[in-house]
């Protein structure tokens, strides 16, 4: 019995693995057991992922990916650009910006702006989505809501152009006497506490949207939170929000517009930020829009994909320190890095994206100005690099600071991969050209945030996106006033400048200032604009109609529509 | 005993003797041989834990000699060697540097086999590519409200994407500058309707474009080798063994800089916090009682704490400041987390230990602290201790490029290989180098860890020292 | 027992508290502040802001009250997302992981006994060697490598098939986890590998077994009654601290698949510094790993009379 030939050892070995793949069997049909309770469990959750086509032309509805969990639907508190572009959506204010950017009627059919008041007159079949009619009593509680100093709106200060605002934020009169009124339910009286040109424009900002006061106190606190948290006043509703994961839009019926919201469903199916994982989704077609990086570019023109490209409107520049005691006081020495930073070579050689703009003001391409765009009739001064004129400012700064040798500088920089690439290309040439030493401080978010507070920097990688679309978003940003200016630089004549452009009605007088302004810091070198940022992305061949926006919605598919045939 | 062979034995009186006393009993001996020499001995027997100790060594000579032997600064960039593959062609041409262009001169000739007569003017080179075009083809009272170029790597069929979108522009002509690499583009102009919207009007040609460098940049980066060049000569651009990254850094440099990073935290935070650990849990399990109680139960918290929660959470509060590197935090922050569960296990083999008899023995025989601690304690600890040291070295490599894929690892323009992983991922199907190289460095690392760490295991375990 | 168990309940607690201590002064001592924005806010609203949250009061009242808030189990309002509760914010994300997890953990668990079993079924032959091999890449290679290689092979699988056989992301259905989940895994597999093969290789040597073969019973019952059954259980006795290692280390997974699950939802709450999100979190994952543990402990000395606890 026990003996054992040589053959049998052999097949012995195999008889075992054969118990053991039932073994294994068994175990497959438990895992198997187990995966259906688990999506049994995952279903009663609710996160489930909407899975569907990236364009589905039968149920005419298209997939897309959103970079984050939209932080803030509450609409008084919203600041970002994810809680942006759904809000754009779903919600609809007095006024919007057409598919030609163009300010246009919305939910108010016309307007006027004069000196001490603005004026909207409010259509009548504007509804909410329970069918309830949208009314100028809605947009009164919405901006005495942000103003409420325990609502803690961080844009509260969007509305202080209004009479008695900025009291009531303080805290010191009720909401009740704010500079609004409705003369009837269909007619919205602002009464301004300064002239201001473009309160029309101001408007299509996400904080000026209504919000309905029953509504808001039925939710008790979670007005915003979930899908049926909001009421909602544009082409589309939620119909359902799974944290993190998905969100899933409808057209509401019940909104006004026919030629807005032609696609019956726009599933965000995706919430991510990774590039990667973006284009994967994109590669297998999951989504219909997908954003590029650089290094994906040669993947999307094998694959010959169709790719676009938009400036989103953005301008990043380095800030130079202007505090006291800070070596980027000297404009000797900030001129010696005016002249040895090629802005085209970052652009063409480093950040390699189609789209980008080798940046030569602090205003974008696009601006309008009087008739054409602003940098046409104001085109910006630029110097041409020139390692020579550079290495003499810097002797010139050396001599003036009484310096024997420079020191270190700290370059303040955020964490993510552009910047990093950025920054490090500058140390390098700021070393090579001038041979000066950064110090990279790369910090995240909030700790960034706070070093930009307090000045703990030389050099900073900033940037600034547009609120709202008129150039004194940007104009104002070196107000010696003004807490965005980082490198708190101050001058009285900059401040002249922007008080004419914050202040004068008509529009000739502000482009000059905003013509003036862009001299200026050109002149005494305030910041170096160093690109205008662009997007590059890729979409379904199917998909038409997608409106990239600078303001609002950044992308906006309240216009879209699947052609099959394409 | 006895050699007596004889069958017919028989007994006699001599036999009931006793022995004769001072007699040597028999003595079976071997060489003398120390615990450490003994587990050496068995390490040169395990043949894969020896390589990996040479490879281990080898790795370390790489990283600290390298710098010496391939003196690239791993932070210079070769803007012209972008993302380089090794073994790439790096042939390039001396031309004169770039001046701004403003559009055709007068004496173009356009193409006459395209409708735009789309041409290229002057060279392409990797400076510019530029084209110009004109208003032909058009019927009577039309005209054209502007152009788009695109740009593209692969020929193109009917119904294609035209690639990359480059421009909109109301000019006859155009100038590429982003990132032209030594290859053929084809380039493709559509000309816009009123609305801006393309129409079916558009032109391709393909364009090969040569790589160029003007004679200051080689001079500045080195590459004429004191020969004298003119333009138009050829010459060959900086060499990068194993290709550069995406900023055009040498990857050989950034790999042995990388690896000093890495292997600094993946073999000193161990060995920190296995000391620590040592100390602690020799403390507790020598002194016993209430102190041990004190000393553990403070141990279980820490040990309670998630750790690569914690890991993310220590790691923003310490920072890193303007120009550091962040090696010495993340240092910090393992020790900080990690040192409890080495005292627990040194611990708990010091309570064993000190129930031995031999230590009772050694007590009996008079022995002090210091002889029993030096003598017992710490040799037979130690196997142990230095098992785990190195079966944590692959877990704090991994650890650091962990935290560099969150972006929250080392601070650039320091290199380490985990950021290097990171960044390579992101280029990982066009450039594939870029992640290869150091996930392969983590791999062999981890790898030869983890097999001397087994090795080490076998050779120190005192159960199979006795099992001959 | 019962004692015992008290004890080791009251000193859990004691234990969360000290986690929860931690992280509080940890979180506090981070420079920057969660109300701070890309653009900056007047002095007015910033004072608004602080008073809604109570970022006002003296750093040892907000400790106080924060720790009688979690005292009640109530984590307060995150700061990112101002009209959600912390507390949802959990309940929503954590099943996520946590069923990410456990799959991944029985994934590790079976492949582990699996192939453990089988090279040392045929030890140094050459299944042997390919599953060490495999084995080997598995442990050396980082996780979020590992994860963006496999999504690529999955877009290039869905590419070729011409129809999506796995997803490459997102979350919802079985087939979302499977590729996550074997990611995660993996490296807890490779090391089970190991142990099992070692484990069963020492169990040929034993005793019992060549008691067993000179009964003469049959190979394939030793195989099953005393070798397999032997050498799982010092596997069995790892996977406890490999589950508390597992279920809180799905970030990379979580990030490369774009699964809601809540390591994701912590790393982008530590950029976003979200005081309450990532106090709740490290408390809440705190208290589940404690108590896991002492579960686990109990457990065992349920189950293996030689390891019952001595008071």
């Amino acid at each position: 019995m026990s003996s054992k030939s040589p053959q049998k050892s052999a097949t012995s070995a195999n008889s075992l693995s054969r118990q053991l793949g039932l073994y294994f069997f068994i175990a497959i049909v438990l895992v198997a057991g187990l995966l259906f309770a688990l999506n049994q469990l995952a279903g009663l959750m609710g996160t489930a992922t909407q899975e569907a086509q990236a364009v589905d032309f039968a149920n005419n509805s298209i997939s897309a990916v959103l970079r984050e969990e939209p932080p803030q639907l509450d609409s008084s508190k919203a600041t970002d650009s994810t809680s942006g572009l759904v809000l754009g959506h779903i919600m609809e204010g007095l006024l919007r910006m057409d598919l030609q950017d163009r300010l246009s009627p919305a939910i108010a059919e016309r307007w006027e702006v004069s000196p001490t008041h603005a004026t909207f007159w409010l259509r009548k079949d504007a509804k909410w989505s329970d069918g309830k009619p949208i009314t100028a009593a809605d947009f009164i509680f919405a901006w005495q809501l942000a103003l409420k100093p325990e609502t803690g709106s961080e844009y509260a200060s969007l509305l202080y152009p209004i009479e008695n605002a900025e009291a009531i934020n303080r805290g010191e009169l009720p909401a009740s006497a704010l500079g609004v009124n409705a003369p009837d339910p269909h007619t919205l009286v602002v009464a301004l506490s300064r002239p201001i040109a473009f309160f029309d424009k101001m408007v299509v900002f996400p904080t000026f949207l209504p919000v309905r006061e029953d509504f808001y106190n039925a939710t008790q606190g979670r007005f915003g939170a979930d899908a049926k948290d909001l009421l909602y006043s544009g082409p589309y509703v939620i119909k359902s929000w799974v944290h993190g994961a998905s969100m899933l839009l409808e057209r509401n019926p019940h909104y006004w517009d026919n030629n807005r919201g032609k696609l019956a469903q726009i599933n965000f199916a995706y919430i991510t930020s990774d590039a990667t994982a973006t284009l994967n989704f994109f590669k297998d077609e999951r989504i219909a829009l997908a954003r590029l990086q650089a290094e994906n570019l040669t993947e999307a023109l094998r694959l010959k994909w169709p790719i676009r490209r938009f400036a989103d409107g953005t301008v990043f520049y380095l800030e130079f320190n202007h505090r006291e005691g800070r070596l980027s006081r000297n404009l000797n020495f900030r001129k010696a890095i005016q002249h040895v930073l090629d802005m085209e070579e970052l652009v063409y050689k480093v950040t390699k994206l189609p789209g980008y703009l080798p940046g030569k003001s602090l205003f974008p391409d696009w601006l309008i100005g009087v008739e054409k765009t602003l940098r046409e009739e104001y085109p910006a001064s630029t110097v041409n690099v020139n390692s020579t004129k550079a290495k003499a400012y810097l002797a010139l700064a050396q001599e003036e600071l009484g310096l024997a040798e420079f020191p270190e500088i700290t370059l303040l920089t955020s964490d993510n991969p552009v910047s990093n690439i950025q920054s490090e290309w500058l140390q390098e040439v700021l070393k090579q050209t001038l041979g000066l030493t950064i110090k990279i401080d790369k910090q995240i978010f909030k700790q960034r945030l706070a070093k930009m507070g307090a000045g703990e920097f030389g050099l900073l990688l900033g940037g600034w996106g547009p609120d709202y679309n008129d150039p004194l978003t940007y104009g104002d940003l070196f107000a010696s006033w003004n807490l965005n200016n980082r490198g708190r630089y101050s001058s009285a004549k900059m401040d002249a400048l922007i008080n004419t452009a914050q202040n004068a009605t008509a529009t000739p007088d502000r482009m000059q200032a905003f013509g003036a302004i862009q001299q200026q810091i050109f002149d005494d070198v305030v910041i170096l604009p160093m690109y205008e940022r662009g997007v590059t992305y890729v979409v379904h061949p199917q998909l038409k109609g997608v409106k990239r926006r600078v303001i609002g919605a950044e992308t906006d598919y309240t216009y879209a529509y699947i052609d099959p045939d394409a | 005993m006895s050699e007596q062979t004889d069958t017919s034995w028989q007994p006699s009186a001599s036999d009931f003797a006793p022995k004769p006393k001072h007699q040597t009993a028999d003595v079976i001996t071997r060489p003398a041989m120390s615990y450490w020499q003994d587990a050496w001995r068995r390490l040169k027997e395990n043949k894969r834990a020896l390589f990996s100790l040479y490879l281990i060594f080898g790795l370390i000579t790489f990283t600290l000699a390298g710098p010496h032997l391939w003196t690239i600064d791993p932070s210079a960039q070769d803007l012209d060697q972008i993302g380089m593959a090794p073994g790439a062609d790096r042939n390039v041409t001396i031309a004169p540097a770039y001046q701004p262009w403003y559009g055709p001169t007068s004496d173009v000739i356009y193409a006459d086999d395209n409708p735009l007569g789309l041409v290229l003017v002057g060279d392409a080179t990797s400076q510019a590519v530029r084209l110009a075009w004109q208003e032909t083809g058009l019927g009577a009272g039309q005209t054209n409200y502007g152009y788009k170029i695109y740009r593209t790597l692969f020929a193109l069929n009917v119904g294609d994407a035209f690639g990359l979108p480059l421009m909109e522009t109301q000019n006859h002509y155009f100038e590429d500058r982003l990132d032209l690499q030594p290859t053929d583009y084809y380039y493709t102009v559509v000309a816009l309707d009123k609305q801006g919207v393309e129409t079916d009007q558009s032109t391709t040609i393909q364009i090969s474009v040569k790589r160029v460098i003007t004679m200051l940049e080689a001079q500045k980066r080195g590459l004429t080798q004191n020969k004298t060049v003119a333009e138009g000569d050829q010459i060959k651009l900086a060499l990068h063994p194993f290709g550069t990254d995406y900023l055009g850094r040498d990857m050989l440099a950034r790999l042995i800089y990388g690896g000093q990073v890495s292997l600094f935290i993946g073999i000193f935070a161990p060995l920190l916090y296995v000391l620590l650990g040592v100390i602690y849990g020799s403390i507790a399990g020598f002194l016993g009682g209430a102190v041990d109680q004190l000393m553990m139960r403070f141990a279980d918290f820490a040990v309670a704490l998630p750790f690569l929660l914690f890991m993310i959470l220590l790691k923003v509060i310490f920072g890193i400041g303007p120009g550091e590197s962040g090696v010495l935090p993340m240092l910090v922050a393992m020790v900080i987390l990690l040192w409890p569960a080495p005292a627990r296990l040194v611990r708990g083999q010091i309570l064993q230990i000190r129930e031995e008899g031999y230590i009772n023995a050694s007590k009996l025989l008079g022995a002090s602290t210091n002889y029993l601690v030096l003598r017992h304690m710490i040799p037979n600890t130690m196997g142990v201790i230095l098992v785990t040291i190195t079966f944590q070295v692959p877990s704090a490599i991994f650890t650091e490029a962990f935290l560099s894929f969150i972006g929250m690892g080392v601070a650039p323009p320091t290199p380490s290989w985990g950021s290097m992983c990171n960044d390579g991922i992101k280029s990982m199907l066009t450039r594939p180098h870029e992640l290869f190289f150091p996930a392969l460095f983590i791999s062999i690392t981890v790898l030869a860890f983890n097999l001397l760490g087994d090795g080490l295991r076998d050779a120190l375990d005192a159960r199979m020292r006795n099992r001959e | 027992m019962l004692r015992y168990t008290l004890k080791r309940l009251v000193l859990g607690v004691l234990t969360v508290w000290f986690i929860a201590t931690a992280t509080f002064f940890g979180m506090h001592a981070v420079p920057g502040d969660p109300l701070s924005n890309d653009k900056s806010t007047t002095a007015q609203i910033r004072a608004n802001l602080e008073a809604k949250y109570g970022l006002d009061k003296p750093l040892i009242t907000q400790y106080a009250i924060y720790l009688k808030n979690i005292s009640q189990g109530d984590f307060g309002i995150s700061f990112t997302q101002e009209n959600r509760q912390v507390n949802d914010i959990i309940k929503e994300h954590f099943p996520i992981s946590a069923i990410l997890g456990i799959l991944a953990i029985v994934f590790a668990a079976l492949g582990g006994i699996l192939w453990g079993a089988l090279t040392a079924l045929y030890r140094n032959r050459w299944p042997d060697s390919v599953i060490m091999f495999l084995v080997i890449l598995g442990i050396s290679v980082p996780s979020f490598v590992v994860a963006a290689i496999s999504q690529m092979f999955l877009v290039n699988i869905n590419a070729f098939a011409g129809t999506t056989i796995l997803p490459v992301g997102g979350w919802g259905t079985v087939w979302h986890m499977i590729v996550p989940a074997m990611v995660l895994g993996l490296s807890t597999m490779a090391y089970l590998t190991r142990l099992m093969r070692s484990s069963m290789l020492e169990i040929v040597n034993t005793d019992y077994i060549r008691t067993a073969q000179s009964k003469g019973l049959p190979k394939t019952r030793i195989f099953s009654r005393h070798q397999l059954r032997n050498a799982i259980l010092p596997v069995v006795t790892v996977l406890g601290p490999a589950i508390a290692g597992i279920t809180t280390g799905g970030f990379v997974v979580e990030i490369v698949f774009a699964i809601p699950g809540l390591g994701r939802y912590f790393v982008e709450a530590i950029q976003q510094l979200d005081y309450t999100v990532i106090m709740g979190t490290t408390v809440f994952y705190g208290a589940f790993l404690v108590f896991m543990v002492i579960l686990v402990d109990l457990l065992y000395g349920w189950i293996d009379p030689r390891v019952r606890i001595n008071p």
